[in-house]
């Protein structure tokens, strides 16, 4: 095995064994900067008013000291479960629908609709929820955010849970059934709960998206300087008072808009780090 | 109930698996009864009334997405009827938008929306790509969390935030120690002067950075399916780490691939606020990157709040439509794609 | 993740406090108005407990949902035309709440702020016609100042706005050119020049770029201590931007104005007249039938005529000249309500 051909041959394979390896050390380093800068960037300038202030208060007018974004925060939080409790059963079934039909020409047709909607842009998806609730309803409300919101998620989740479903092995399926249990049930419990981590990574991604969303807020939930007392009434988000915080030309709001921004990051990144933790496991038999 | 669903007695492997092929692959979606040697059939699970109510449940929330998207397909329609009954294909034609003149040409919109995905396309696919096979394939076990979760929290930053570190570090950077290099190497006709850093470049840039963690968060999600055994039978025929990464995780992973790249190409597409503040918002057509530039989904945000005529409305929902009408192109040119490339590898296959 | 579904909902749910009874109303529009506004209704919430809730979506966004009914009553920098106000069965009325002034603003090191301009000379620099800030027109009105060869740098609004409906109803008035060319409205086609979303990005525009000439509303230039431009009016002075000099120009429009209130205040006559400034208008139902709702909006309009002008000036607001005040709580006294 010591011909020429041969060992130039694996010369060359393992140059480019070496070089492509480091490429992709190199990609992973190069993106470590925009995201530190990032990081820090809204640290820095959030950290001035993250004080219990912004916490508990209601927004306050220009040069009154002590206002906050408590009604944005739990609007923000309402709004995202209100959207969960929309999109989650449609994007998980839908997916699971999706996995089981295969190359259907119907599955085919939602598959290749989801990806789509996904490119549509969050300030159509607002107005188009704007045009079919809140016109009728004659009410701006945290229900029609909520709605904007969940369309913007489930093409990610949809997507992301059939892919992941079609991953978990045969034999785990075939063994299930083997076992005698019913096809739904194998689904159910076996399957979903097999790709569970990989669907928790899909919804946090989806849920880290749209909670960043100002666009599809501005026309369905408004806004609110007030508490809200149901969700069918004008409902306050972190984004939409961030966006108009950001944009007057008073220092004190714009430091409350980069807090804001700062806790919206915490928020997500809480929640993500939350259900890392508690959903271990149910990844494949890769490991 | 002996019956037990509990996951974690996994069944004996079967070696070789009832297909002859193990796990070597990810499973093709459908029914695994089909195509089975009628020796090695399981016994046919009890008939119960679960199964059919629980498809048509799947079934129903499926056809729930294709309805969503028919419905606002159809709104949107029916706002840009005006618009295209009153500029036809003269809106496909000209760059110019006078609101003042109520005359609308929606192409310097079109082609900014494309360009500046299009270079978020080609930069995030292969970084994306590059820092889950880093992840799964290269980095000891321990890293791979820990990254994973920062690069997450790139996406969970909100869309005005990145406008606004667009604005402020992003953009002086970029014009000061960037394009400079990129005019005197690259030069014209795609890196010209003027740049002050708002520009089609610069927009590409921050919707890369956006959309990579869905790139790379859902590859990392493939690649860590795929099991050790078929790693490891590459490497045992000789293969580099680099040619094993390739054939035996990269290549029967290219359907979830594209999944992922799809989704972070329609969030580029459709990406709002964080490119109207660093895109120049001029509706320019120009073949300098450097250039402003301005896209479908920033001038609807910027000017659907204070549009009064119903012309101008018109018109905005006539480009949204345009945008849908642009994803709906770019998913079928990329299933095509896929398809001709697995036919290939079939073919390749049968001789 | 399914655990924490019912910890954030009982979260949610507790910080509900029982005592949303309150009257509550909605409004929307304008963005100018909406430090104000906010003043306002804050002062207003404090004396008398009814929640005005106003968001700031824009003026023709605040029209468009005044018309659909989906909130009580809209702010607007611009005023409605007869056709689009033919389309509300219920007659809407025109209040003026302030006034606003757009400062021309520029970066040029080393020049001092007060650059001296004419109407054509600015109409120019919009155009696209004058290009360097040496230009002959330029340096004749500056003979005191000295004016480096930088290339000019339009920035301007990339949104719909109320401010940029002021500044290009002005240069519509002063110059044939522009009106020809360009026109009027809250959205334009823009000669030359980058794209702004929203006052803060053109004030940034200008901030960053050398050579760089903006406008931006009164407020956003004196935060930023931005140099302005001295812009003639019609009786030929340079009025400084500023509080007093606005006032002025709705004091010199009291003349000539309608009935309705609807009208434009740029480049009025009188000496100390700024010429480029707009009302902002509070658009009101004459007719409320929810009578609870309507009594407390008439209410909170006759504090903001009589309480709240005084709120202004710190907010850089100029308040409304007296007579304008009477003529203004006079139509309010028009409203009617619960019938």
């Amino acid at each position: 095995m010591k011909s020429a051909p041969i060992s130039m041959n694996y010369r060359r394979r393992k140059a480019v064994d070496r070089t492509m390896r480091l490429i992709c050390l190199l990609m992973a380093l190069c993106i470590m900067i925009p995201l530190f800068s990032l990081m820090i960037y809204v640290t820095v300038r959030g950290l001035k008013r993250f004080d219990l202030d912004f916490f508990i208060h209601l927004p306050a007018p220009v040069g009154e000291p002590g206002g906050g974004m408590a009604n944005a925060i739990v609007g923000t939080i309402t709004m995202i479960l209100i959207a969960s409790c929309f999109s989650l059963p449609i994007s998980i079934l839908g997916g699971v629908y999706l996995a089981e039909a295969g190359k259907t020409r119907f599955a085919s047709l939602v598959r290749f609709t989801a990806d789509v909607l996904s490119g549509v842009p969050s300030i159509v998806v607002g107005i188009f929820v704007y045009q079919v609730l809140v016109k009728p309803m004659h009410q701006f409300s945290a229900l029609a955010g909520g709605l904007a919101l969940a369309i913007l998620m489930i093409p990610l989740v949809t997507r992301t849970t059939e892919e992941l479903i079609k991953l978990v092995p045969r034999n785990m399926m075939e063994g299930s059934l083997a076992l005698g249990a019913p096809r739904w049930k194998t689904t159910l419990f076996v399957v979903l709960q097999a790709a569970r981590a990989g669907i928790a990574t899909g919804v946090l991604l989806a849920v880290a998206r749209v909670a960043g969303e100002t666009a599809p807020l501005l026309f369905t939930s408004l806004n609110n300087q007030f508490w809200p007392s149901q969700i069918s009434e004008p409902t306050a988000s972190l984004t939409v008072q961030v966006f108009t915080f950001a944009i007057s030309p008073f220092q004190d709001w714009q430091d409350q808009a980069w807090t804001g921004a700062l806790v919206l990051l915490i928020l997500v990144v809480g929640v993500s780090l939350l259900s890392r933790l508690t959903l271990k496991g149910g990844r494949g038999l890769a490991n | 109930m002996p019956l037990s669903t509990d996951p974690r007695r996994t069944p004996p492997a079967i070696p070789g698996g009832s297909r002859g092929q193990g796990d070597l692959k990810p499973r093709q979606s459908g029914d695994p009864l089909q195509n089975t040697m009628p020796e090695s059939r399981p016994p046919k699970a009890k008939k119960s009334w679960g199964d059919p109510v629980f498809k048509s449940i799947t079934l129903i929330f499926a056809a729930a997405i294709l309805v969503l998207a028919l419905a606002i397909a159809v709104e949107l329609l029916a706002s840009a009827l005006p618009a295209i009954k009153g500029m036809g294909w003269h809106f496909f034609l000209t760059q110019k938008w006078d609101p003042v003149m109520e005359q609308f040409g929606g192409l310097a919109f079109i082609y900014g929306t494309i360009v500046s995905s299009l270079i978020a396309f080609l930069i995030a696919t292969p970084f994306g790509i590059g820092i889950s096979i880093f992840l799964t394939e290269l980095a000891p076990r321990w890293l791979r969390e820990p990254v994973s979760f920062l690069i997450e929290i790139l996406a969970a930053i909100p869309s005005v935030v990145y406008g606004l570190w667009g604005i402020f570090v992003l953009a002086p950077l970029l014009s000061v120690h960037f394009d400079p290099y990129l005019i005197r190497w690259i030069g014209r006709p795609f890196f010209a002067r003027p740049s002050n850093g708002l520009s089609l470049f610069s927009a590409g840039i921050i919707l890369a950075i956006m959309i990579l963690p869905t790139i790379m968060a859902i590859s990392r999600e493939v690649f860590l399916a795929i099991p050790r055994s078929a790693r490891e039978g590459a490497l045992a025929l000789g293969a580099t780490r680099w040619e094993t990464i390739v054939v035996a995780v990269v290549s029967p992973s290219k359907p979830g691939l594209m999944g992922a790249v799809m989704l972070g190409l329609g969030r580029a597409l459709g990406e709002t606020m964080a490119v109207t503040m660093i895109i120049g918002n001029r509706p320019l057509i120009s073949l300098n990157l450097l250039a402003p530039s301005h896209s479908i989904a920033s001038v609807i945000a910027n000017e659907f709040a204070e549009a009064t005529s119903d012309m101008h409305l018109s018109a905005l929902a006539e480009l949204g439509l345009v945008l849908m009408g642009i994803t709906i192109l770019i998913n079928i040119a990329a299933r095509v794609m896929v398809w001709s490339t697995s036919s290939k590898l079939r073919a390749l296959e049968k001789a | 993740m399914l655990r924490l579904k019912p910890l954030f909902l009982s979260l949610s749910l507790l910080a509900l406090p029982a005592a949303s009874f309150a009257l509550s109303m909605n409004g929307a529009g304008s963005t100018f108005i909406y430090p104000l506004a906010s003043k306002w209704f804050s002062e207003y919430n404090k004396s008398t407990g009814v929640e005005i809730n106003y968001q700031s979506i824009g003026s023709g966004a605040g029209i468009r949902q005044l018309l659909a009914g989906t909130i009580d009553f809209g702010a607007s920098d611009a005023p409605m035309a007869d056709s689009v106000m033919a389309k509300s069965p219920i007659p809407i009325l025109h209040l003026p709440a302030t006034i606003g002034a757009v400062a021309v603003v520029y970066n040029l090191p080393g020049v001092p702020t007060g650059m001296k301009l004419t109407p054509d000379v600015l109409a120019g620099i919009f155009l696209g016609t004058i290009t360097k800030w040496n230009d002959p027109a330029i340096v004749a009105l500056n003979p005191s100042m000295s004016l480096p060869a930088t290339d000019i740098s339009v920035a301007h609004r990339s949104d719909g706005s109320g401010t940029t409906n002021i500044f290009t109803d002005y240069l519509t008035k002063v110059s044939p050119d522009w009106a020809s060319k360009v026109g009027k409205g809250s959205a334009v086609n823009w000669p030359v020049g980058l794209g702004g979303k929203g006052n803060e990005a053109v004030a940034g525009l200008v901030k960053q770029v050398e050579g760089a000439i903006g406008y931006v509303e009164l407020a956003y230039a004196i935060k930023n201590n931005l140099t302005y431009v001295l812009i003639r009016n019609q009786a030929g002075n340079y009025p400084t931007p500023s509080l007093e000099s606005t006032s002025a120009a709705a004091a010199g429009s009291l003349k000539t104005m309608p009935a309705d209130f609807r009208t434009s205040i740029t480049n009025m006559p009188g000496k100390d007249a700024y010429p480029i400034c707009g009302f902002t208008w509070f658009l009101v139902f004459q007719k409320y039938t929810d009578a609870a709702k309507g009594k407390a909006l008439v209410d909170f309009l006759n504090w903001a005529m009589d309480k709240g002008q005084a709120m202004g000036p710190d907010l850089y607001y100029p308040q409304l000249p007296a007579s304008l005040v009477k003529k203004v709580k006079a139509s309010i006294a028009t409203i009617q309500v619960g019938q």
